[in-house]
């Protein structure tokens, strides 16, 4: 569980600048209940913190989207024999 | 589209694949290694100093996969283990090219700490002075890939411990702890990485999109629109 620095723990109400360092502990639910309550009211009510909370989730949804590459012929094909070695070796 | 038996296989989970491919189903191992291959390549360039190198590195986790096999016990996912394969792989490769460093030390303090988004950019209240500015993604495939290509770019420029967070939690899609795992830091560790690696790379496609969108509306004065300075 994050410790959070005691300026954020003391008061019931988080700043934007404040929203913005817990956002990866938000999604990835690492906040305690109390502070996702005060992260989700803050948001509730804050357009400019909506959207960049929309736009990191933009950049993790293109994020994702990189790993779409294909293997090269060659290379699969001295993968392919390596696992018939190991097959005939396991078989025998 | 109704699919064949390798297009079903294809979705199959990790654990389906390597049951398949522990009994000698090539279809199984190719698709495992289609799955993996691309992250490995981007983790191991992170420890080595060419392509080349990276390229041989993974081949040799591939290797290093095929000969463990029989004693895998499947106490973590196949693809922790498999990254766990790969990175120690790396690690050895880049001592010896003498360049890499323990990755325990590649850490950069100033890396770690500071605000990620400019305290210029808030009032001293906290609120937001320069708010961000509201934007949507292009619409064409090739706008898109363009987009990409330059998200591509800015993660091959992050530091590179937040690199590799990034490349396995956000683009791989292993868990904290899987990272944690793989790479042998803290869950903690691990977020407090991926949150400052993301607000770089957030910044960086924010500056993009904003940026075409000022350019293609600025057709008045076609010489304003320097994107190769």
């Amino acid at each position: 569980m994050t410790v959070l620095p005691q300026f954020i723990r003391g008061r019931s109400n988080l700043t934007c600048q404040e929203l913005v360092e817990l956002v990866t502990n938000y999604l990835d639910d690492a906040l305690a209940p109390r502070e996702q309550a005060r992260f989700e009211r803050h948001i509730a009510g804050c357009p400019n913190c909506t959207e960049y909370l929309r736009q990191l989730r933009i950049t993790l949804q293109q994020l994702g989207e990189l790993r779409e590459e294909d293997v090269a012929a060659p290379v699969r094909h001295e993968l392919l024999h390596a696992f018939r070695d190991w097959h005939a070796g396991e078989a025998s | 589209m109704a699919g064949g038996p390798d297009t079903r296989l294809a979705a199959a989970d990790d654990a389906t694949l390597l049951a398949r491919l522990k009994a000698g189903d090539e279809v199984a191992f190719n698709l495992l290694v289609r799955r993996y291959r691309p992250t490995m390549l981007r983790v191991a360039r992170s420890y080595v100093s060419t392509d080349a190198v990276a390229e041989e590195v993974v081949q040799e986790a591939w290797l290093g996969f095929l000969k463990g096999l029989g004693a895998f016990e499947q106490r973590s996912s196949v693809k922790t283990w498999l990254f766990r394969i790969l990175v120690n792989r790396a690690m050895t490769r880049g001592q010896r090219e003498a360049r890499a460093i323990p990755f325990s030390s590649l850490a950069d303090p100033s890396e770690d700490d500071g605000p990620t988004v400019s305290a210029e950019r808030f009032a001293r209240d906290g609120a937001w002075a320069t708010p961000p500015r509201p934007f949507e993604l292009p619409e064409t495939r090739l706008e898109l890939l363009e987009l990409r290509g330059e998200l591509r770019d800015a993660l091959a420029g992050l530091p590179v411990r937040q690199r590799l967070v990034v490349t396995l939690h956000d683009v791989e899609g292993l868990t904290t702890e899987e990272v944690a795992e793989v790479l042998e830091l803290t869950a903690n560790n691990v977020r407090v990485l991926l949150h400052r690696g993301r607000a770089r790379l957030q910044a960086a496609l924010a500056g993009y999109v904003v940026g075409r969108s000022v350019a293609s509306h600025s057709n008045e004065a076609p010489g304003t629109e320097d994107q190769g300075a």
